[in-house]
């Protein structure tokens, strides 16, 4: 049995939720960097985005990205590591444009990235205007510290499913756990009923 | 020399805060009343629990600053933004309880050479990355070993320099150059800069001397001045490491 | 803006972890890296702590030698990064 460290207590105290906040969270102006690998540097003139495992896969460059169809949202995002962030800015393409490109009945996708980074979602939760692969943050290029030239913006699931430095989907029949996943974090990922380990 | 077997207890113990010391206003010493400690090398580290009373934990890892044959004791630097340390060097008192794990660490550690070598020591620190190699140089004191030995201290200020008194009392066989890169006292003469290539070559033994190197502090500090090291023709199994990960700006 | 290689520790951060999951001091432990072959002590892997969990890398290769996850109290051990630990 620990003792209890007199006077000690946890620095962020948890928010009320008021319906904007998911349990468990505290909000933070701060936009924590957590990465478990080095940031990768991918010159743009290199970087393609693709959708592979569809009868006719697509591929864009960051030329052909940045023609397509973009809107800038504003989104609260939320981390497994119990931070909030509200109101941020990004500017993006939707994956309904992207989705849309490929004709695919596939329920499921891995998300893959510079790095070797991997996290898997269902379909629908990138359609429906749920999802985005941004390449602005704030008004400014993402940072490759915070995952640029992009990354998957999903935040409506716990941050670890927006993956940074992300060069594509491969469309799946299953749901095959990604990086995190597959050690133990929630297939899913929902902030609202707090699912961040697997069983929760 | 092989790594060492851990005695003792391998998980948590209840250790009780003994003395404080400030050592500068961010700084503070804390010795520590450990039952059944069953001793330390110097370089070594423990790992400290708090839990408080809603049941959040939090770990961290720090330095032990005394020699081996001293009770133990773990020098801490209150990060402005942190969640442990303000606790450590400003709440906690002697008679609080505290759980520790260790100790710590078979690769970062110095034992005084045997009687068929004396390799010189360097010993090489960043904020504080003192604590370790203070550790060793006690040690070095405490059993009165001749191996020469320099320590290069890189801090932001003067006031910033922890066992300033005591760095100055280790006697000759015992160098200690400072470099201050943010700021300097009136009349300072010494480095007043980050330690770079041209530093790391002047204050180095040379590598004739097959000395063996201990570098610590900052991640950018230790690969930095490493790889200074090595690039003097230092092995780099002769060039030992330990990195404390990012702090403010220098 | 400090780079994130700022925080990146090496294994003598996890030398705790490791003692209690191993049961033995494991930093001066030797490593080869299943990507490239570079043999290494713990103490000198890359080691990122991004909350999640802890992720061990070959300084060569940037490889994952080794990863760590903690949910509910059980430590998840991935040790596949490494053709050999001893």
């Amino acid at each position: 049995m620990s003792p209890i460290s007199r006077g000690f207590h946890r620095r962020h105290q948890e928010t009320e939720p008021a319906g904007r906040v998911p349990p468990g969270q505290y909000v933070t102006s701060d936009f924590p960097v957590l990465s478990a690998g080095p940031t990768p540097h991918t010159a743009l003139a290199n970087w393609t985005f693709s959708i592979e495992g569809a009868s006719s896969p697509a591929s864009w460059t960051w030329e052909e990205f940045q023609a397509l169809p973009n809107e800038t949202v504003t989104v609260d995002i939320h981390c497994v590591t119990r931070w909030s962030k509200l109101d941020t800015s990004w500017t993006g393409v939707s994956l309904d444009v992207l989705l849309d490109a490929v004709s695919s009945d596939a329920p499921y996708v891995l998300a893959f990235c510079d790095g070797g980074y991997t996290t898997n979602l269902p379909v629908a939760d990138l359609k429906g205007g749920k999802a985005w692969v941004a390449y602005n943050y704030d008004g400014n290029s993402i940072p490759p510290e915070h995952g640029g030239p992009a990354r998957l913006l999903v935040p409506h699931l716990y941050f670890w499913k927006s993956a940074k430095w992300v060069r594509g989907l491969r469309l799946r029949e299953t749901d095959a756990p990604g990086f995190w996943e597959m050690y133990g974090y929630h297939m899913y990922g929902d902030p609202w009923r707090e699912q961040r380990y697997a069983g929760d | 020399m092989a790594g060492t077997a851990v005695r003792g207890r391998l998980t948590w113990q209840t250790a009780t805060v003994g003395a404080v010391m400030d050592e500068t206003p961010a700084v503070r010493t804390l010795s520590l009343e450990v039952p059944d400690w069953a001793g330390h090398r110097a370089g070594q580290h423990l790992d400290i629990r708090l839990t408080a009373d809603d049941g959040y934990r939090a770990e961290r890892s720090y330095s032990i600053a005394s020699a081996p044959g001293e009770p133990v004791a773990i020098t801490v630097e209150r990060l402005d933004d942190g969640e442990v340390s303000p606790y450590l060097t400003q709440e906690l008192r002697a008679g609080d309880e505290i759980e520790i794990r260790g100790p710590i660490g078979g690769y970062f550690v110095w034992e005084p050479p045997g009687t068929d070598g004396a390799a010189p020591l360097l010993l090489l620190a960043g904020g504080s990355g003192v604590v370790p190699l203070r550790a060793m140089l006690r040690y070095r004191s405490r059993v009165g070993s001749s191996v020469p030995a320099r320590l290069l201290y890189s801090a932001r200020s003067w006031a910033e320099v922890i066992y300033r008194g005591e760095l100055a009392r280790l006697g000759d066989g015992v160098q200690v150059i400072y470099t201050l890169t943010r700021q300097q006292p009136p009349g300072w003469t010494g480095y007043a800069r980050r330690a770079d290539p041209e530093m790391i070559a002047e204050v180095a033994w040379p590598v004739t001397q097959a000395p063996l190197a201990y570098v610590c502090g900052p991640t950018n500090f230790v690969e930095a001045v490493a790889a200074d090291l090595v690039a003097l023709g230092y092995p780099p199994q002769r060039v030992k490491t330990e990195r404390f990960g990012a702090t403010g700006t220098p | 803006m400090a780079a994130l290689e700022d925080g990146v520790l090496d294994g003598n951060a996890i030398g705790g972890l490791l003692l209690e999951l191993f049961g033995t001091e494991m930093t001066t432990a030797v490593g080869t890296c299943a990507g490239c072959g570079t043999v290494a002590q713990v103490a000198e892997m890359a080691v990122y702590q991004p909350k999640l969990g802890t992720v061990v890398r070959c300084r060569s290769c940037d490889n994952v030698l080794m990863v760590f996850v903690e949910v509910r109290g059980v430590t998840c051990v991935d040790l596949r990064g490494l053709a050999q630990l001893a």
